[in-house]
Order: structure tokens, then C-alpha cells, then sequence
């Protein structure tokens, strides 16, 4: 270990190594419920010194887990087996930007809401937003092929994520993709957006940019109840209107929002619907007449409209900082990510409210209601025994009953560590298989991130047996 | 057990022994309101300047739940990540969750004062927050010597000399004192009567520093607010409030310093008590949590809070009279911490400075990230402190404003210290000096 760790130090600087006790304990976490301990943190300043990290750890036989901010949602960042974890958050810079290509080279430690800072002077932006956008990096955003309220119009990261350098596992720095979309060859940057860390390390990061449009309408619809919310989400897709973004928020959510952020939403309102739509001036000022309607027609009590910055953040902000809002009602949350067609929300959204009483656990609603990306979740206290598996076993069913409706396990959050074990629900095994062979393909053995997306072969024993599961006791992991 | 036997042993959300004593700890309900969701990651001038969960707010909860779990102790690897922490509250600001941040690091920092080592660093300590803080005569005492120092050649002589070079801390302490030659403030009970008809009755909290480091800013202060209907009373037996005390984690000594004080404007008989320093005035206001469990000065505690006000959000709240002549130019803005993230005021300095014919304001780049001052922070952790000290110039130079307006004194000698580092030639002053200057030209 000593030696380990002075290697990494003359490598990335001694500042940037930790391997105390204590400071470990700070990268125990990420925003999900998983914690494990890292051996040693080792935080690059450029990516020949995150290659050189690589390098280090291989040859002590150790995996790499990368990280970025550590915002994840699925125990994607949490070093299940030890090794190195090694934050990108020290590549920070915005190398470059095109206004005319309309595209920027970013490292990976950028956070996500600072690329459309640096492009607002060209009239452009980056346009995928994630809840978190103010804290994520991109480095995490490709890793998780992240989404985000306006990803309804414009698609998830890999629509806009051209290319990436990334350090192979024997340290080698390439590129895959490049400053367009339009490459012969195989797609290897599609294939690792989304690969959660487990194929490479991504240290340099190709983005497209897009026009800030010439006008935005936000739109606040207040519902005394829940399924007259969700049956005018569907109202509004069927009416062929493509809004920019359609979020929804529960009672219970609204309760733990106001107080936070006095967006004006009132006490008593069952739900919440935000839809923003914007393009050029006059569709927008239609369309936005037109969503007005359909909310009213479907027993909105309230409608506000807002189209100047300040007033659309404000009612922005309320969503947007949900998430870390819940912390008022509970201690924990488990959040959970499964998706279902759009004209299953109303159904989904009443099991969950049974899964909710069956568990004795409250369960809050915010989620992406456009794209049928939800975000049940769930509330509970580690701190009372029993509490935080009786969640799980929650979310497992909030998860089978997606799938039962026809959706997915994940829609933007990633597998990571949590939802492994329902894989199998929507994946057959040669589906596993095909994706099994990548790791090979890649080089990347137990290198980076082992543990993640699918158990790489390890069985249950196995994971048992591994020294930070016997140091931490098994009741950390399960 | 060895410390490396418990971080590593023990299952979180087990409470086992908590580290923590004494009733001024930090508190379970205010530490497990942290979901670790990251949102406050970014406001974090610390984590942003290292990259360093470690040196963000959500790593210091996590370090503080660690040590309430039995997990870690007040131990090194966990208190030189509080020491680095300025106690801007950007983080506050920021929370989602309504984790009070500000409180919990006072609390944890008053964990860690019977615990330092080091002699010096002690003496140093008691004798800043015990002997001459709570004094103002001794606050005089110590700045008429450091006048002496200034006026007399002897700071030639000891720069030539390079004495200094020898001590860099020294040096670096000796850099930051402001120019001591102006005219300081002195609360004698005074009582400055209102232009014109009386409209409000205020006291103004004269305090530690800013009387002596910035006495015309204190006079600028009374003309405002004379200017503007208030009969200003200065109460005599008021002094330092406090604050430096308790984010030293002070506790014991902050309260007793803040009960002088909320018994002198009790009894000045004023409607409002203002501050012009946005750090009393966030401590000020938060008096009933400081006092919630002193029975008898609870009710005085949080009615002393809430009568306290801002000097830029009282004015702000008035029909003000605006200037008719103006102080042409650019100005730029610092939002000081504890007016932006502790009382969430950033509307009120823009509005008055908007009042100022020809003033063009003109916002720098991160205009609410800590410029580093914090108090004793600019002595304890020179480093940091420097780094955010030399951003902070870069962005404000880039605005190409000839002055940096600011809400607090702390800012005010950071702020120039820093433009002297650079070989700016800019100005540094409060907002209420602007609007001052502003009246003053009226009659020319
Ligand atoms: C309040 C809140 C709201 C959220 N809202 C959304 C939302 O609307 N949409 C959404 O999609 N997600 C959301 N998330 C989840 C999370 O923010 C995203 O998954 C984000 O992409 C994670 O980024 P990060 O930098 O925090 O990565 P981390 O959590 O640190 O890591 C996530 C994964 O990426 C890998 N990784 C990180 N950097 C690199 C790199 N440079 N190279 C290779 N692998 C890397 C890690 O190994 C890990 O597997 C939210 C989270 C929170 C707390
Ligand atoms: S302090 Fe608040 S914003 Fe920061 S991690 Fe904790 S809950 Fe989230
Ligand atoms: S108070 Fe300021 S320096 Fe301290 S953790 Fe919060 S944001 Fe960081």
C-alpha cells in the first residue's frame, strides 16, 4: 500500500492523494443509498496523469472506479471492491469552442450547467439539463448517458456527445468519435456513453452546441389530483403538441418543496405539471395557448405562464432542487428510475401509492412525465432497523411493476450497483451475453469500475469474501 | 481503538459512542437533513479552488456524521477540512434540504477548541477572542499602536529591514492591515437627529472593526441615514458582536459579548437596530438559535434578532430619497457572504447603487463566490485565502470597473489588499459610501 501510494503521488502530486481513514470516509458516497470505502483517492490534474493512474494500479493489481462529482443515482461512482478511486474533478477547463461547428471540447470535470455558461456569449448551449446540472460533471453525464427535463425535445447526452479521448486499461490515451457525427467506422463512442465507467475513463469530452432559441414559455399547471395531471400529460402529446420539457411533482413532493424554495405552489395541490415549450416567437406564443387549454380542460384549478428568465427560474427551481428538498421529510431517499409508455403513468402511478402502503413507506413523485421517466421515491431512515432494506425491497417492486407495463428498468440513472439484480427481468441471456463481450473486446478485464452494470461473473460468495466487504460487514452492501 | 480501526469498522447510521461533547455539538437532526444529493457542491469556493470532496461542504457533513457515529474522532484528517472552511454559507444558500450549515460548522469548530494543540496558537486565540475583541477600549488600544507603527517610519524601517522576509505569515499579516491615518468612529451613546421630519428611530451597531478600520464609512453610514428621516442613536454600552467568537467556535464567549449588546439597543429604545457589516448583522439576526436554550434571554435574544436589519436592506425598504447629483463611473459588485447566502440579500446594495445618477454597475463573473476574507481566515489559512484573493481581483479587473463596492469589512481589506497584490488602481468601498458621495456632491 505504501508503495502504492507513493507511486500515485509523484504521479498526480501528494495534495491530490488521500489515504487516511477519515478522508476516505468522504468518498464513501455518492447521491444514491450505496456506500463502500475506497482504498486510496487519487484526483488527477490532466489526463497523461489519469493514464499514469491507470498504469499505477494495474500493475498493483488493483481497479480503477472513476468518478465525478459523485451525484450519481445508482451507486455508479462507489468502489464496491476497493482499489482506486480516482475523481475527474480536477479536469476542469473548457478547452475549446466552435461557434461555427457549433460544438466545444470539454474535460470530463466540467460541470454540466458551466459548458452552456461558456457558449452563452456565442448564443449557444449544451442542451441536455440533468436535475443536478449544477453539480454533475459530464464525465458522469456520458458514463450515465444522462438525461434531463428538456432531453424530451432534444434527446439524451449520446445525441449531443460526439466524441471522447478516453485511457484504455493498459493506459493508453485514444480518441473515439470526433467533432461530428458523421464518422465511418464503429460507433465506439455510442458504445461506451452509458457504459457507467466500466470500459475506459473518459478524459476529454466533444460536444455539440445548440442556438439558444429565440423564445421560452414556461408553463405552471396546478391539479387538485394526481391521475388529472397525468391524463393531461397524455392530453398534450395527443394533441401533437412537443413541448421542450414536461415535468410533474406530487402532493407530497410539493410539500417538501415549498418550504424550500417558495416557488408559490400551493399547500393543497395534488400535483404539478411544468411544461416549457420553446422555438421561434409565434409557435411558442400558440402552443403555449394551447397547453393552457388542455390543462383546464383536464381540471387544472391554476394556470401561471412565464416568459421572462427570472420568473421561468423560479418556477424552474422548484424542480430542480426536488431531489435535495425530500431531505426535509426524511433522511434518505431511494430513488429509483424505471420507465413506462406515457399512457401507462396513471396506472403506474397508483401501484406505487399501493407498493407505498404495502411497505409502510411514503413514496414521492417527480419526474420527467413526457418521456414516462419516473422517479418514485422512496422514504426512509437508515437509522431505523430495518427501514433501509424494506426500502429496497420497495423500489424491487415499484421496478417489476415498470416492466410489467411495458417499460424499462432505467432511464437515465444507470444500472450501477442497485439494479443489477433485475437485469434479468428485461434482458434475455444472450442479450447479457452480447454485452458481456465488450468488456473483453475493450481490454478492460476488472480494471475500472468492476461490479457495475451486470456482476462480472463474481458470485455471491465471492463478493463475500472480498476484503472491503468483510472489512465493512455485508450489511453495508445489501 | 485506532482511529483506522473505527472509520473502517463500523456500519453508518450506527451510532456507537459520539465523538462529540458538551451540549454545544452539533446536532442529529441538522446533520441528517444532508441527503449527500452534491447540489451544494459547486457553491463551494473551497471544492471548486481543490476539486476536493474532502474540501466541500457535503465532505465536512460527511466528517461530522462520521464523528457523531463513533466512526472518526475530532482527530487530524478530519479538522484541518473544517479549518479550511471559510463559513461563506454558499453551501446554506444553495441546500435544498435546509441543512444550516452555518451552525453546524460553529458547532464543530467549537469541538475542536479544547482540543488544539499548540501553545502559541492558544495564546493567540484567548488573546484575540477573550482581551481584546470584547474590549473596544483595547480594540483602540492595539489599532493606536498599529497606527503609531504605520505613521512613524518604523513600517519603513521594518520593511527595509526584512525582518519580514523571514516570517512570511507575519509578513503577509503586516500587508493586510488597512491604512489605520483615517479618522476612527467611536459609539459614545450620541444620538444624530434626523434631516427633516423624524421618521424612524434606529441604532447603529458601531461593533469592533469598522469603527477603527473604517470610521468614514461609519460617518457615511449616520449622513444616509439622517438624509433618509432616521434619528440615529449610537448606544455607548455596545461593543464587538460577537461573530468573530463564534465562528472561532467561541460559543460561551460570542453569547456573552452578543448579550452586551442586545441589552444596550433594548435599552436605547430604538425601533431598528442596523448594521453596516454584513457579518454582525447575519449573526444578529440569528440571536434566537444562539439563545434558544437561555431561558432568560431567549424572548429579549429573538426580539434583538428580529428588529435587526441590513443598513443596505433598510434603506432599500424605504421610500429613499434619491441623490440628485451622481458619482459617475463603473462600479462592480463583491456580494458579501454573509449579506448573499447568510441573510439572502442581493436585490437591496443593486437597487441603491441603481438610485446613484451615472453609476454604471457592472457585474463581475461569480460576483456571490467568497473573496477569502473570513474573518481571521486570511491570517489562519494564507494559502486559500491568497488563491480566492487573486480570482476574485482577475474577475473584478475584467469588468473594468474603477470601484469594487462591497457590504462588509472583511470584504473591504481583502479586497484591497488584493488590488495592491495586483497593482490595480482601483478603489474599495462600501455601497453606502457610494450613495454618500453621491448626497455630498448635491450642494457642489
Ligand atoms: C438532485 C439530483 C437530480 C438528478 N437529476 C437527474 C436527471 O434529471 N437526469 C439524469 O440523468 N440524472 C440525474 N441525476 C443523477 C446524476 O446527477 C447523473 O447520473 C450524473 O450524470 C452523474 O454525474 P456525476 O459527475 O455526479 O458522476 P458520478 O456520480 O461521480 O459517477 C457516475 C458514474 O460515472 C462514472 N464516471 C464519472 N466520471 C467518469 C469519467 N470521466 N470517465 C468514466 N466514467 C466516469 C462513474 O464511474 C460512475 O459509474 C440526479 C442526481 C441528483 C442528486
Ligand atoms: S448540504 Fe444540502 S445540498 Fe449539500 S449534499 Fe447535503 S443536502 Fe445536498
Ligand atoms: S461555508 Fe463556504 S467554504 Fe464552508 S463548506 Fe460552505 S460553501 Fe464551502
Amino acid at each position: 500500500m505504501d508503495a502504492l501510494v507513493r507511486e500515485l503521488q509523484r504521479a498526480v502530486g501528494s495534495r491530490y492523494v488521500l489515504s487516511r481513514p477519515q478522508e476516505l470516509l468522504v468518498y464513501e458516497y455518492d447521491g444514491a443509498v450505496e456506500r463502500a470505502l475506497p482504498g486510496v483517492v487519487a484526483v488527477p490534474g490532466t489526463a497523461a496523469q489519469a493514464a499514469q493512474v491507470v498504469a499505477i494500479a494495474r500493475r498493483h493489481g488493483l481497479p480503477v472506479v472513476p468518478r465525478g462529482a459523485g451525484t450519481g443515482l445508482s451507486g455508479g461512482a462507489i468502489p464496491i471492491h476497493g482499489g482506486v478511486l480516482m475523481p475527474m474533478t480536477r479536469l476542469n477547463r473548457v478547452l475549446e469552442i466552435d461557434p461555427l461547428e457549433r460544438m466545444a471540447i470539454v474535460e470530463p470535470g466540467v460541470v454540466n450547467i458551466d459548458i452552456s455558461k461558456a457558449a452563452e456569449p456565442y448564443g449557444l448551449r449544451y442542451a441536455p439539463d440533468p436535475s443536478s446540472q449544477k453539480a454533475c460533471t459530464i464525465g458522469g453525464n456520458v458514463a450515465e448517458n444522462a438525461g434531463g427535463p428538456h432531453c424530451l425535445a432534444y434527446g439524451v447526452t449520446t445525441n449531443h456527445v460526439m466524441g471522447m479521448e478516453i485511457v484504455l486499461a493498459d493506459g493508453t490515451l485514444a480518441w473515439v468519435g470526433g467533432r461530428n457525427h458523421e464518422l465511418p467506422g464503429y460507433d465506439l463512442r455510442g458504445v461506451l456513453i452509458g457504459s457507467e465507467g466500466t470500459l475506459a475513463v473518459t478524459t476529454k469530452v466533444a460536444v455539440r452546441l445548440q442556438p439558444v432559441p429565440e423564445a421560452v414559455t414556461t408553463i405552471l399547471a396546478i391539479f387538485q389530483d394526481e391521475d388529472d395531471a397525468s391524463a393531461a400529460v397524455t392530453a398534450i402529446v395527443g394533441a401533437g403538441i412537443v413541448p421542450a420539457a414536461i415535468e410533474m411533482m406530487d402532493r407530497l413532493t410539493i410539500q417538501a418543496v415549498e418550504p424550500a424554495i417558495h416557488a408559490g405552489y400551493p399547500a393543497d395541490a395534488g400535483a404539478v405539471l411544468l411544461v416549457e415549450v420553446e422555438g421561434l416567437r409565434e409557435p411558442v406564443a400558440e402552443e403555449s395557448e394551447e397547453v393552457q387549454q388542455v390543462c383546464y380542460r383536464h381540471g387544472a384549478t391554476e394556470v401561471r405562464v412565464a416568459d421572462d428568465p427570472t420568473l421561468r427560474e423560479r418556477l424552474w427551481a422548484g424542480r430542480k432542487t426536488a431531489l435535495g428538498a425530500l431531505g426535509r421529510l426524511a433522511p434518505n431517499y431511494y430513488l429509483l428510475d424505471g420507465v413506462v409508455p406515457r399512457t401507462k403513468i396513471l396506472e403506474a402511478l397508483r401501484r406505487i401509492r399501493e407498493i407505498s402502503g404495502e411497505y409502510a413507506l411514503p413514496i414521492a413523485n417527480v419526474f420527467h412525465a413526457g418521456d414516462g421517466n419516473l422517479h418514485p421515491c422512496i422514504l426512509f431512515d437508515e437509522r431505523m432497523p430495518g427501514q433501509t432494506q424494506r426500502s429496497r425491497e420497495a423500489g424491487g417492486a415499484v421496478l417489476r411493476t415498470c416492466i410489467d407495463l411495458g417499460g424499462a428498468l432505467s432511464g437515465e440513472h444507470g444500472v450501477g450497483l442497485e439494479k443489477q439484480e433485475y437485469m434479468e427481468l428485461s434482458f434475455s441471456e444472450a442479450d447479457m451475453d452480447a454485452m458481456a463481450r465488450l468488456n473483453p473486446a475493450f481490454g478492460a478485464g476488472d480494471t475500472f469500475n468492476p461490479g457495475k452494470v451486470f456482476p462480472t461473473g463474481a458470485s455471491c460468495v465471492e463478493l463475500l469474501q472480498h476484503p472491503a466487504i468483510a472489512r465493512l460487514g455485508v450489511d453495508a452492501f445489501v | 481503538m485506532a482511529v483506522g480501526d473505527t472509520a473502517a469498522g463500523v456500519a453508518r447510521g450506527k451510532v456507537l459512542a459520539t465523538g462529540f461533547i458538551g451540549p454545544d455539538a452539533p446536532r442529529e437532526e441538522d446533520l441528517y437533513k444532508c441527503v449527500h444529493c452534491g447540489l451544494c457542491l459547486n457553491a463551494c469556493p473551497t471544492y471548486v479552488e481543490t476539486g476536493l470532496e474532502t474540501e466541500s461542504p457535503r465532505g465536512r457533513i460527511a466528517l461530522m456524521k462520521a464523528v457523531f457515529e463513533g466512526r472518526a474522532g475530532v482527530e487530524p484528517g478530519v479538522t484541518e477540512h473544517w479549518d479550511l472552511c471559510i463559513q461563506c454559507r454558499a453551501c446554506e444558500a444553495a441546500c435544498p434540504s435546509g441543512v444550516p450549515y452555518g451552525r453546524l460548522i460553529e458547532q464543530a469548530q467549537a469541538q475542536m477548541r479544547p482540543r488544539r494543540r499548540g501553545v502559541l496558537g492558544r495564546f493567540v486565540a484567548w488573546l484575540a477572542y477573550a482581551q481584546i475583541l470584547p474590549s473596544p477600549r483595547r480594540m483602540r488600544a492595539v489599532s493606536a499602536a498599529l497606527r503609531l507603527y504605520q505613521r512613524s517610519g518604523l513600517r519603513a524601517l521594518v520593511r527595509a529591514s526584512r525582518v519580514l522576509r523571514l516570517v512570511r505569515p507575519l509578513a503577509e499579516a503586516e500587508a493586510s492591515l488597512p491604512d489605520l491615518s483615517r479618522p476612527a468612529f467611536r459609539a459614545s451613546g450620541q444620538v444624530y437627529p434626523a434631516q427633516g421630519e423624524t421618521r424612524y428611530r434606529v441604532g447603529l451597531l458601531s461593533g469592533c472593526v469598522m469603527p477603527i478600520f473604517h470610521g468614514p464609512t461609519m460617518e457615511a453610514a449616520v449622513r444616509v441615514l439622517t438624509r433618509n428621516g432616521c434619528e440615529v442613536h449610537v448606544p455607548a454600552a455596545q461593543g464587538c458582536c460577537g461573530s468573530l467568537n463564534l465562528h472561532g467556535g467561541d460559543l460561551d464567549g460570542g453569547r456573552a459579548m452578543a448579550r452586551r449588546n442586545i441589552d444596550a439597543f433594548l435599552d436605547a429604545g430604538v425601533d431598528v437596530v442596523i448594521s453596516a457589516s454584513a457579518g454582525c448583522g447575519a449573526t444578529m439576526k440569528e440571536s434566537a438559535d444562539l439563545f434558544r436554550d437561555d431561558p432568560a434571554y431567549a424572548a429579549k435574544a429573538a426580539r434583538f434578532g428580529a428588529m435587526t436589519r441590513d443598513i443596505t436592506e433598510f434603506l432599500a425598504s424605504l421610500p429613499l430619497d434619491p441623490p440628485r447629483a451622481g458619482t459617475p463611473g463603473r462600479v462592480t459588485y463583491q456580494d458579501s457572504c454573509h449579506l448573499v447566502h447568510a441573510q439572502r440579500l442581493s436585490a437591496p446594495p443593486r437597487a441603491l447603487m441603481a438610485a446613484v445618477p451615472g453609476l454604471e454597475l457592472v457585474e463581475m463573473e461569480h460576483s456571490d463566490r467568497c473573496c477569502g476574507a473570513g474573518g481571521s481566515y486570511q491570517i489562519t489559512q494564507r494559502e486559500m485565502s491568497g488563491q480566492l484573493r487573486a480570482h476574485k481581483l482577475e474577475e473584478a479587473a475584467a469588468t473594468g470597473a474603477a470601484t469594487i463596492a462591497t457590504a462588509n469589512p472583511g470584504c473591504m481589506v481583502q479586497f484591497a489588499l488584493g488590488a495592491r497584490e495586483a497593482g490595480l488602481d482601483v478603489r474599495v468601498c462600501h455601497v453606502v459610501d457610494l450613495l454618500d458621495e453621491a448626497y455630498r456632491r448635491e450642494g457642489a
